[in-house]
């Protein structure tokens, strides 16, 4: 089976300026949201106390944020996820210690059935919370930088770096305008979704610019619009077929893995699916702009036998 | 022809026959289980056993096996509703004696555990219990040391008879208390002033200069100094946890530090925050006393008659009687370090107390010679009794006397205890210190999983991973056909090469961490994919099929390397940076791009050269 029975020839090139002009948009829409809206941090970030509660039969949440408010817990946020038996709550960060929550919360989840049980607690501090956001913030920072360092070095010409770095921006930026449209909470793992999604978007840019540098190497003098245009047809079959497998696997661990892995796959799945559009249409495109031509990617000599392999 | 070097052949069967090896004891599941150890860390005895087994038959509560495991007894249950009823019953029973702890027992067979093999530890987020994250006051350490300073700059300017206007603590080129400064009258010797300071601040960077009033001296305490006084904080508070954590009778209890000034301690199996916490919210102090030589202890002990002036004490380690004298020495607060040490007369405890406790201790060793001196561990904690079926909260004093020592000579703020054994002094620095004013420690995160929920992580976490993989390997077989199935068998030795890498790391698994092994099943299929379209590539130009296999693997090299490296960036990014189930996302996220190297690269390779490398008559593929 195949996607492409035959090489296929879209003219990615030609057509930029519509690419362009899409994720353009999209970025307009994603960080206009994220500066006007923005995301609705989980407590690993803001601090505070995030309990899951189990009932024996199907809870009212009314009842339940009734009993909060009346047991003293500031603006609670209460609502079902899973199955209408379980139950989330949210609050701000209580002048409280943990023990005393954690009762104060029993008691106030019990007054509405006597059988419901909590079975997860979460009490952040809100400095800890505060101390995650700027690692959160550092650790994407790095990771863009030793990205950019390596592309740098990897790709001898600004002009290739400069389209993958751009690629690698729009990607989580896409993935905070999704967070922050549709206020899923975002938490640690989103994060760490994020810098998985930065290095995938990359994996496929990396791709086919290696295929650049081969095609530049065999045919110094065909226009170079044409030679990106191949690479590209060339790689996509395995762009697509990969991105495919790997969506499988997210969309399993999305449907699967329950509400703690819901946004950590959510993230994935968006990053994964702009990480390709990004690298099919804008990379190489932007690299295209910033005149690229076969004199600026020194092709290396690749003779190497093939017994020198691992 | 194509053709493989033998060696690599070898490689690459002995890599995964080792990695089947560590691999298989996870696959064996765990079963819930009952961890019973004595209250007093004495080993469970054969006997002691069979007495718990028929009294959990007596209870009816059905269990499967029991078994010793380094003086602790392992009871196994079938279902969690078992071992809970159990670990009720026994807590009842034998509350004076035993602590019981929820706990899971590993099904892999004796065969295993005799080499050591052990399935992965799982985070808390998949077997339920209690993470707590404590705040240490590293700032009120320094500030400890700069008053401890303070008093002795004091002393030895009054003892050489220099006027003093002021001493205060200051931040200096800092924004945190890091110095001393001392101001003079302008009628003060300065240079004498400085020779009299050389010994108690000894250490400091020492700078004079001319006031308004009078002279100023200030001494600043080193960056090597202040990291030193942090760290020692945070040791002695670890220390502390450690021990309390120990009495909780947790199995595999971790507590370790996290970043400059933060504890974590993750106790899996623990349910009631409350309990937990009046143990390791516990408040030590430490006494110095005389002891009562005209009085007997043990008669004091028998008759219940204590003499007036005295009081009445256990020996934690001989559990002797030992009468002591109502009058304090020294205090906890008083004492700046206790470290164990080597001292002519064998293994000894090194003792600094600030300046005014050692006046009290010259004053007091030069009127005792040869008498005897104790020190007393006192703890307060909080203990919940249930009186008239109500919970009742009530501060509970337990007071120890941890050591006792005849005074040999006459000492002020610094003295030696010898006399003891190396693991004694140890043991015995470490109880000192866990006495002495430690630093403040305050909760800052608490997290709290319920066993069923963790059961539930798991679930759901094995179940997305079966699905995706079932998922994946289906489409590649359909797609690549017979190299499909290569791709299938390749992805699965690396989803056991990864097992095996996480269980010889005995790197805890996490809900993140099987997420990691999911996303590299999916990304691990990309190496194989860019081999394959590469092939199809060669073939559609018509080279021979065993020369595309070749070309495949050749061209790819490349693509496979840098696209990896990438991903290998964020990986070890979060894997230095992330803590918690976001490191064990990293670990599993950085070792799966490794395997998958190794796997796509030379394990597939292995696979379809001894498929395809020998035949001569090879017209197609079935890619």
């Amino acid at each position: 089976m195949e996607f492409f029975s035959h090489q296929t020839s879209f003219p990615f090139m030609a057509t930029r300026r519509v690419w362009y002009g899409l994720s353009a948009l999209l970025m307009v829409v994603s960080l206009t949201s994220f500066f006007v809206r923005g995301l609705n941090l989980a407590i690993d970030f803001t601090g505070g106390v995030s309990a899951e509660v189990r009932f024996p039969q199907a809870a009212n949440v009314d009842a339940v944020r009734a009993a909060l408010v009346a047991g003293a817990f500031r603006e609670p946020q209460v609502q079902s996820f899973g199955s209408s038996r379980d139950i989330a709550i949210r609050l701000p960060p209580q002048p409280q210690s943990a023990t005393e929550i954690r009762t104060r919360l029993v008691a106030a989840v019990q007054g509405v059935d006597a059988g419901a049980q909590v079975a997860q607690l979460d009490v952040v501090g809100p400095q800890v919370g505060n101390e995650l956001k700027w690692s959160a913030i550092e650790a994407l920072g790095f990771t863009v930088f030793g990205i950019f360092a390596y592309i740098a070095v990897r790709f001898h010409t600004w002009r290739l770096s400069f389209g993958a770095i751009l690629a690698v921006l729009h990607d989580p930026i896409l993935v905070l305008g999704f967070f922050s449209l549709t206020q899923m909470s975002f938490d640690l793992a989103v994060v760490a979704a994020m810098l998985a999604v930065i290095g995938y978007s990359l994996n496929d840019t990396v791709v086919v610019f290696d295929r650049i540098r081969e095609r530049f190497e065999t045919n110094r003098r065909s226009p170079p619009a044409a030679v990106l245009d191949q690479s590209i047809n060339q790689t996509l079959s395995r762009t697509i077929m990969t991105k495919v497998v790997t969506s499988i696997v997210v969309v399993a661990l999305l449907f699967l893995g329950g509400p703690v892995l819901k946004g950590f796959s959510a993230a994935l799945l968006i990053g994964i699916i702009a990480g390709t559009y990004s690298s099919i249409y804008i990379s190489s495109a932007i690299a295209l702009d910033c005149g690229l031509t076969a004199e600026h990617v020194f092709p290396s000599v690749k003779k190497a036998a093939l017994d020198h392999l691992p | 022809m194509l053709e493989y070097a033998r060696w690599k052949y070898v490689l690459v069967a002995a890599v995964l026959l080792l990695a089947l090896l560590f691999a298989l004891p996870n696959f064996f599941g765990e079963d819930p289980a009952l961890q019973v150890a004595r209250k007093d860390h004495a080993n469970i005895t054969a006997d002691a056993e069979k007495a718990l087994e028929t009294f959990l038959a007596q209870k009816h509560i059905r269990f499967d096996k029991s078994y010793i495991d380094s003086g602790r007894l392992m009871v196994r249950f079938a279902s969690v509703a078992e071992q809970l009823g159990a670990r009720d019953a026994v807590n009842e029973e034998y509350k004076g004696t035993y602590i019981s702890a929820l706990s899971f027992a590993p099904r892999t067979p004796e065969f295993f555990r005799a080499l050591g093999l052990r399935p992965m530890p799982l985070g808390l987020d998949l077997r339920g219990g209690l993470y707590l994250l404590y705040q240490v006051d590293v700032n009120s350490a320094v500030s400890q040391a700069l008053e401890g300073y303070t008093q002795d700059a004091r002393r030895a300017l009054a003892a050489a008879n220099i006027p003093v206007k002021e001493v205060t603590t200051v931040a200096v080129g800092s924004d945190k208390t890091n110095a001393l400064r001392i101001v003079l009258p302008p009628e003060a010797d300065v240079t004498k002033a400085r020779a009299a300071l050389a010994t108690p601040l000894q250490g400091l960077t020492i700078s004079t200069e001319s006031l308004a009033s009078g002279s100023g001296i200030t001494g600043v305490m080193t960056t090597a100094q202040i990291r030193e006084r942090q760290d020692y904080a945070i040791q002695q508070n670890i220390t502390t946890l450690r021990n309390r954590v120990n009495e909780l009778g947790v199995s595999e209890p971790i507590v370790q530090r996290q970043g400059i000034d933060r504890i974590n301690v993750q106790l899996p199996g623990v349910q009631d925050s409350a309990d937990v916490k009046d143990i390791l919210g516990r408040v030590a102090t430490l006494e110095f006393r005389l002891e009562d030589m005209q009085n007997n202890a043990v008669e004091a002990q028998q008759t219940g008659h204590v003499p007036l002036g005295s009081k009445l004490y256990t020996h934690t380690r001989f559990g002797r009687p030992v009468l002591l004298k109502r009058e304090v020495i020294a205090t906890g607060d008083q004492l700046t370090n206790a470290t164990s040490g080597q001292s002519q007369e064998g293994p000894s405890v090194n003792v600094r107390l600030d300046a005014r406790a050692g006046e009290n201790m010259l004053r007091t060793t030069r009127q005792n010679l040869n008498r005897r001196m104790a020190v007393v561990l006192i703890e307060k904690r909080r203990e919940t009794l249930t009186i008239d079926g109500k919970p009742v909260a009530r501060e509970v004093t337990d007071e120890e006397v941890i050591n006792d020592a005849t005074i040999r000579g006459v000492f002020g703020n610094s003295f030696q205890i010898t006399g003891l054994g190396a693991g004694e002094a140890r043991e015995l620095a470490l109880l000192l210190r866990s006495g002495s004013l430690a630093t403040v420690i305050y909760e800052v995160e608490e997290r709290a999983v319920g066993p069923s929920l963790g059961r539930d992580n798991i679930d759901k976490g094995v179940t997305a991973l079966i699905v995706g993989m079932m998922g994946v390997f289906l489409f590649m077989a359909i797609y690549y056909k017979t190299f499909g199935l290569v791709a299938d068998l390749v992805l699965l030795a690396n989803v056991v090469l990864l097992t095996a890498l996480l269980s010889m790391m005995r790197a805890s698994l996490s809900l993140p961490g099987i997420a990691g092994i999911i996303l590299t099943v999916g990304m691990a299929v990309d190496a194989n994919v860019l081999i394959y379209e590469r092939i199809r590539e060669e073939i559609r130009k018509g080279v021979s099929p065993q020369a595309a296999i070749r070309a495949g693997f050749e061209k790819a090299f490349s693509a496979i390397t840098d696209s990896n490296v990438t991903t290998l960036i964020a990986g070890v990014v979060l894997w230095v940076l992330g803590t918690g189930p976001i490191r064990g996302f990293a670990v599993v996220l950085t070792l799966g791009i490794m395997t998958s190297m190794f796997t796509s690269l030379m394990g597939s390779r292995a696979v379809l050269t001894l498929m395809y490398g020998g035949r001569r008559k090879l017209a197609r593929l079935s890619i």
